[in-house]
């Protein structure tokens, strides 16, 4: 394991990669710029609203006030007489298509645009296309929906309550609204373990509703050629193929027919995973208009509809002994999974990988329960960079360690160093069933203490609080889970959780690599142009990654759940390696030896004590495709495929610690300092790796302080607009200081665990037990998110009040 | 009703709806889909253009308050193929990640910079406030942005088109 301690260093203080033999032309892995940036600064990005095509016409949604009520009847006379409207669709319309309900990626139904009931505020009752944007708004306005309300669920908490509202009375036997009961651990074990502890502390721990409101919102350009009964749609997708395969099985129409292009994507973070309405409406306006046809939403739409995060309602407890040995974790959690069940997991995994609580903590037990219900809110549930509920396991297992520490009188820095799981116990099995595949906790631990300064800031700290100020120190340590997965355990709707990558090198030495995942931003061409560079030699520049194109492009499941460099990122790196050992065998038919004798330095191969007679991976591209006798069972070009089955997921991890100074008369907290360390194992391009990290510590800032999706009792949402949903600005964060270890994952071609998440993840307990910190003169043992002004203000009159 | 307005230094007139946005002016009328749009309440600041040199949030207003006014969208920023300083920070520093806020936040750089040259990190921040990055956390931007302060000569632009 390397450590290095960095604080970002300014840009033009870079070091060149020593492989590099022309620094203008660099090859495999280090910090170079992105491939994809020239076309982003001069605004050349292709995004879905950018995408016009001859013909287009434009599709607006009409969608319900009201979040729960009969539909009674929708009057579209009007509307259609608008002289600029072409079509009007409603439920009824649907229905006739059987379109009306399309299948979740939680084995649910969701409805397309309503037939019998609105389920929630903001859902899809009619689907206007008209020639262009503002007209297809105007005739909204002339759809008449009279509506029958009906009792609103949107307290969690009582969605069981006998008597209670059933929501999903379209479904058959479905009497109340429960989804699912699901279970992981030993809880006979962990109830001992609990009965003999010295100490235990419980807490409830609320993971409020949040959104991950990518700058770009969702939407699609349907265009179906009724004559050779091809579809292709654009859209912003997050898993083109995916998307692909349920549109076939959905709509009827064959999957060799249906292209689906993904441009440039906005920003996704788990908001682009699912297939919205909105899609399937585009498609049919296409088909019943015989036109393209381009829906976008707007921002309200985009809060108040499609995939929001968490909701989590959690009962934490954690057993330990006097002296800190933590010994066992226990939860239960009552999820909110609001009208349909809409969360994008792998099927044996409802609750995600939310088992993954018992932290980074070598523990005796653990046990958790988790109870899904619907409620009178927008579906969907895993998003916003959660990597499939670890999100919530980390805030909940880092927020009790905090409240252990304080009961046990010990420093949380402290007490999480006494139980990290050791680096001998790698590969570790949990006591959910997880074997984690590396880890070195402590140097990261001590690595970011040391970085912030911990010991002078608590004593500044005290110097502080005996003057009545308010100063928190937050430290959270993460583990994650992601990558997945293994086929054997993981699918999404039956479609096991791999992606296939596919690397040719052309006859003048210069390669394409075709990928199955899905940039959002990530810098996808450019990591993995860089994978190959480092495995065949060839020059960044020289490599032309193709991604986003159904057409074009290898299946796979795509990008979430921080998956596309260790899934898709280890696909590339065998699919270059399979060129390298076929280069070798044209190489020594090219040289006239025997493959064994010959010997790869990055770009070519010599024959052993020879190094003048070598062939470079140009010359046997060339080789390939031209005249070269080739060897048995070599056929003459330089290609291979690979779809990557993972044998375990990947498990980074890191080290965070944040400084907080709360206004005791407004209550308003500011961000001082944040040190962020991660282990990401191996890091291709360190300036994207350390992107991903800012932009998810800002998203923790977001979530800690600010970003909140509520609802009042009549089932409105309090959180439809940017005036209400508050996202941080340059103001409310600080300039981050980062820091890293390397401890690579053994069972990955390349070691690299990735990075997408790891911060959004682990950066939400940093901040909030920061603020509880902080909060301790008032004797406050948890608060729960977000600590805007008014509500830690309350906290601190001895009244914190659980987010509704 | 007709507009006359200046664009990236070119005149154009257009036959628009009084109600047009001036976003939806130059994204859809005049195709510079460089422009982006991203939300509904003039908060999220994707859609900032320079009007006669000021960023203004193109959402907000309507083409038709734009006639006889300057407006500097990205398209306009690089000198023929000579990028402008700004454009080559971001890249430079990593200052964009999906590129949907870059251009609102290179142009109000480029802004900045005009009025103040050597802009310290507060004064950065504050004037990229009235936009959001949802990518990035905003750090690389302000150090993108200090690159541009750093090397107010317009970089040749062969070096980044092989980045
Ligand atoms: S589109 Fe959001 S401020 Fe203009
Ligand atoms: S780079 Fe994606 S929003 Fe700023």
């Amino acid at each position: 394991m390397t450590t290095v301690q960095e604080r970002s260093p300014m840009p033009q203080e870079r070091e060149p990669n020593p492989a590099h033999s022309d620094p203008d032309r660099p090859i495999g892995y280090g910090r170079i710029q992105r491939k994809e940036d020239p076309r982003f600064i001069r605004g050349k990005g292709r995004y879905i609203d950018d995408i016009v095509l001859p013909g287009m016409l434009h599709g607006a949604i009409l969608r319900s006030p009201m979040a729960h009520a009969r539909l009674v009847s929708i009057d579209t006379t009007e509307a259609l007489a608008h002289p600029k409207v072409h079509a009007v669709i409603t439920g009824k319309d649907l229905e006739g298509l059987n379109l009306a309900w399309a299948p979740t990626l939680s084995a649910d139904v969701q409805a397309v645009l309503a037939t019998d009931k609105v389920r929630f505020q903001g859902q899809e009752v009619a689907f206007v296309v008209a020639e262009d944007r503002y007209s297809a708004r105007d005739a909204l306005e002339l759809i008449d929906v009279e509506y029958e309300e009906l009792p609103v669920v949107i307290d969690a908490r009582r969605a069981l309550d006998p008597g209670t509202a059933v929501i999903r009375d379209d479904k058959d036997g479905q009497t109340d609204n429960h989804i699912f009961d699901w279970e992981a651990g030993d809880k006979a074990e962990t109830d001992a373990v609990f009965a003999r502890a010295d100490v235990v502390v419980s807490e409830e721990v609320i993971y409020p509703r949040v959104h991950p409101a990518p700058m770009e919102t969702c939407g699609a350009v349907a265009d179906y050629d009724p004559i050779d009964g091809k579809l292709t749609l654009y859209e912003t997708t997050q898993a083109p193929h995916a998307h692909r395969t349920l549109y076939a099985m959905v709509a009827g129409i064959p999957e060799h027919k249906i292209r689906v292009i993904a441009g440039d994507i906005g920003g996704g973070f788990g908001n682009k995973v699912g297939i919205y309405p909105g899609y399937i409406c585009a498609v049919v306006g296409s088909i019943v208009t015989g036109k393209p046809v381009k829906w976008v939403e707007d921002r309200s739409e985009n809060l108040m509809s499609t995939s929001f995060a968490r909701d989590y309602l959690m009962k934490g407890e954690v057993a330990a002994t006097t002296d800190g040995k933590i010994l066992a974790v226990r939860t239960h959690v009552l999820a909110d999974h609001g009208a349909f069940n809409a969360t994008a997991q792998p099927t044996k995994y409802p609750a995600g990988f939310f088992s993954i609580f018992t932290g980074s903590y070598d523990l005796e037990a653990a046990y958790c329960s988790v109870t899904g219900v619907y409620t009178n809110k927008a579906p969907g549930g895993v998003a916003y960079a959660c990597s499939f509920r670890v999100t919530e396991a980390v805030y909940l297992v880092e927020r009790m360690i905090d409240v252990l520490a304080r009961k046990l009188e010990m420093d949380p820095a402290e007490l999480r160093l006494k139980n990290f799981i050791k680096p001998e116990q790698f590969p570790y099995k949990n006591k959910t069933g997880w074997e984690y595949d590396s880890g070195d906790y402590e140097p990261a631990m001590r690595m970011c203490m040391e970085q912030i300064g911990y010991d002078d800031l608590r004593r500044e700290q005290a110097e502080k609080r005996a003057r009545g100020e308010l100063m928190g120190i937050g430290v959270s340590f993460f583990t994650e889970t992601v990558g997945a997965g293994p086929r054997k355990h993981m699918d999404i709707v039956g479609l096991g959780m791999n992606d296939g990558a596919e690397v040719r090198v052309h006859p003048t030495g210069k390669a394409v690599v075709r990928i199955s995942v899905q940039t959002q931003g990530q810098g996808h061409e450019t990591t993995f142009a860089q994978i190959v560079g480092e495995e065949l030699g060839i020059p960044t520049d020289d490599i032309e990654v193709v991604h986003g194109d159904t057409d074009q492009t290898p299946f796979g499941l795509g990008t979430y759940g921080s998956r596309s460099t260790p899934v898709s990122g280890a696909a590339v790196a065998l699919a270059a390696r399979k060129v390298r050992e076929k280069a070798k065998a044209i190489a020594a038919a090219m040289l006239e030896t025997r493959p064994e004798d010959l010997e790869w330095e990055k770009g070519r191969f010599f024959v052993k004590g020879d190094p003048s007679a070598a062939k470079t991976i140009a010359e046997i591209a060339l080789g390939a495709h031209g005249t070269v006798a080739l060897p048995e069972g070599i056929d003459g070009n330089l290609d291979a495929e690979v779809t990557y089955d993972p044998p375990n997921l990947t498990f980074p991890f890191g080290a965070y610690i944040c400084v907080v100074d709360v206004d005791p008369g407004t209550g308003k907290v500011k961000v001082r300092r944040f040190v962020a360390v991660d282990d990401c194992g191996t890091r291709i391009n360190p300036m994207i790796v350390e992107g991903q990290i800012h932009g998810g510590l800002a998203d923790g800032v977001g979530m800690a302080l600010m970003e909140f999706i509520g609802f009042d009792e009549q089932g409105n949402c309090l959180g439809g607009s940017f005036m209400d949903y508050l996202i941080p600005t340059a103001m409310e964060v600080p300039d981050w200081e980062t820091g890293y270890t390397v401890t690579p994952s053994p069972h990955h071609p390349i070691g690299a665990k990735g990075i997408g998440e790891s911060a959004t993840v682990g950066s939400p307990p940093a901040v909030v037990n920061a603020v509880v910190d902080a909060l301790a003169p008032f004797g406050i043992t948890h608060m729960d998110m977000p600590c805007t002004p008014a509500r830690v203000w309350e906290a601190m009159q001895g009244r914190p009040t659980p987010p509704v | 009703m007709h507009v006359t307005m200046t664009v990236n230094g070119t005149e154009v007139t257009r036959n628009v709806e009084p109600r047009l946005l001036l976003v939806h002016f130059l994204r859809e009328t005049l195709g510079l889909t460089g422009t982006h749009w991203g939300c509904d309440t003039s908060n999220c600041g994707t859609c900032v253009v320079l009007v006669d040199g000021e960023p203004v949030k193109s959402c907000t207003a309507l083409a038709a308050m734009t006639a006889g006014h300057e407006v500097r969208t990205v398209e306009g920023m690089a000198d023929g193929g000579t990028l402008d300083p700004v454009q080559q920070g971001f890249m430079e520093a990593h200052g964009l990640q999906c590129g949907f806020c870059t251009p609102g936040m290179m142009l109000t750089a480029r802004a900045l910079l005009d009025r103040e040259p050597d802009p310290d990190e507060a004064t950065i921040r504050e004037a990229i406030s009235g936009q959001i990055c949802r990518c990035t956390g905003y750090a690389t931007i302000v150090r993108s942005i200090q690159w541009a302060a750093a090397h107010p000569a317009a970089a040749p632009s062969e070096q980044e088109v092989t980045a």
